[in-house]
């Protein structure tokens, strides 16, 4: 129990003392994260909502496909990754590898597939209840997955703050690509996963801390928005379904 | 004269259920048409069918290419949006420029009574000023062929009135065509010049509208009949 208790007052000492150390890591986390989610975004908002309106053959074993991808391990992705930016990987040329630049690769590609297949989810269902009516109007099928998806944006921004909390928490991928090295490619999960296995717990729980502070305050971002839009939108409307809640 | 929609031998099946069987329907400018039949009879297919939302298995459907549609459905979806902007979104997607699109839909909104909510967000409107609305993107677009997909359905009395009163105003003395399905028989006296009755994706009668509700149907039409006498008592 002392033990217990003097880790917290020391991780919490850690925290208000701004050590350097540790928000340095917080710091790289967030850039990480943020930038890698901001790729999955790009791409996956166009991709899913595309998924979500257009009709073709092997459009349902692409959605099994895409599923699957949904329940991808970090660790596997950081392999694959790994062996693309290899030395004699396709990507080798590049000098990624143990690269900030190789965590943002792969924290996008575990992301992508969650991105693109919520997104998908959520324009199909608009599209299935009101896709005729724009279709009535003249919307043809990818101008229709674009105004859709305009249409449903505030169930979308739910799924970019989901996004981002699956970026941020994983630490099997950035530990693979990134080889967790100290002041370079450290971020919070595998400098916890590090930090524990060395014994210098207040570290790791001041960074455990942060990293759920993170997830609170994007919980607490998804209520303000929910409420927002059901004031925007009057008493009647549904209201935005927290992923996270 | 050439009728503006012409349905020849249509049959939509959807799976193993057909929706339409061998419909055959011709309208001419200035015609108002109501479908009438049970639920599942296929009403909304054939609307869906003329209005090109919906790919027919069999037949053939035409259009004249003079025809300016537009459809009203039974629950509008309203957009995220504010009510005047509701109608210039439908404005914009026929290729009507933003400027001109706004003043357009101003005059749609005052028509039907909501240019004082123009700034309000559509979604706060009650069902009957949303029928309104959609009915005033549909005027906005200035078509000469409009269908409506039980238009009155789910509106309270005194919506249904209102509504029912701005599309009377719209059809009066105008040569707009008008395709409409109702469960309403009061409003398809009202509204209607002819009658089409369907039972199972099958056109059973199609007459005038005081032949439909006047003359006996017992002997040429037994279907429609048992239909009047169901929905009348």
């Amino acid at each position: 129990m002392t033990t217990l208790t003097d880790t917290a007052l020391t991780a919490l000492r850690l925290l208000t003392d701004l050590d350097p150390l540790l928000w340095s890591i917080v710091a790289r986390s967030l850039w990480v994260s943020v930038l890698a989610t901001a790729l999955a975004c790009a791409l996956g908002l166009m991709l899913g909502a595309w998924l979500g309106v257009a009709r073709f053959v092997g459009r349902d074993v692409l959605l099994t496909v895409l599923n699957t991808l949904l329940a991808l391990p970090s660790v596997v992705v950081g392999l694959v990754v790994y062996l693309l930016l290899s030395r004699t990987g396709p990507l080798g040329h590049l000098g990624w590898l143990f690269s900030l630049k190789a965590m943002v690769l792969a924290q996008t590609v575990l992301v992508l597939p969650v991105v693109t297949a919520l997104t998908r989810q959520c324009v199909e269902d608009a599209e299935r209840n009101h896709g005729e009516q724009w279709q009535s109007l003249g919307a043809a099928p990818g101008l229709r997955s674009v105004l859709l998806a305009w249409d449903e944006r505030y169930a979308l921004l739910t799924v970019l703050i989901a996004a981002f909390g699956r970026a941020i928490s994983e630490v099997g991928a950035v530990m693979v690509v990134g080889g967790n090295i100290e002041g370079f490619t450290r971020v919070m999960t595998t400098a916890i996963a590090l930090e524990t296995s060395k014994g210098d717990l207040p570290l790791a729980l001041a960074l455990g801390l942060v990293l759920m502070s993170v997830v609170l305050l994007l919980n607490v971002c998804i209520s303000a928005l929910r409420r927002w839009r059901q004031r925007l939108d009057g008493a009647g409307a549904d209201p935005v379904q927290g992923v996270l809640v | 004269m050439s009728p503006v929609l012409h349905l020849d031998a249509v049959s939509v099946q959807f799976n193993t259920h057909a929706a339409l069987q061998g419909v055959n329907l011709q309208m001419h400018a200035g015609e108002r048409v109501a479908l009438v039949g049970a639920n599942g009879s296929g009403k909304s297919t054939l609307l869906r069918v003329a209005h090109g939302l919906l790919n027919v298995s069999h037949g053939q459907v035409r259009v004249a290419p003079e025809v300016r549609q537009a459809m009203v459905f039974q629950r509008p979806h309203m957009m995220r949006t504010s009510v005047l902007n509701f109608v210039v979104w439908g404005l914009w997607l026929q290729g009507v420029a933003w400027r001109e699109a706004r003043a357009r839909a101003m005059q749609a909104l005052e028509r039907v009574g909501l240019q004082d909510m123009a700034e309000r967000s559509a979604r706060t409107l009650s069902g009957g000023q949303q029928q309104r609305l959609a009915l005033a993107r549909a005027w906005a677009l200035q078509p000469n062929f409009v269908l409506l997909d039980e238009p009155t359905s789910s509106l309270d009395p005194h919506a249904k009135r209102e509504v029912e009163r701005l599309l009377a105003e719209w059809v009066a003395g105008s040569s707009v065509s008008l395709l409409f399905s109702s469960h309403n028989l009061g409003q398809v006296k009202r509204l209607a010049t002819r009658v089409v009755y369907l039972e199972a994706g099958r056109v059973l009668a199609d007459l005038p509208v005081d032949e439909f509700f006047n003359r006996p149907l017992g002997e040429t039409h037994p279907e429609a009949h048992l239909f009047l006498k169901g929905e009348l008592g």
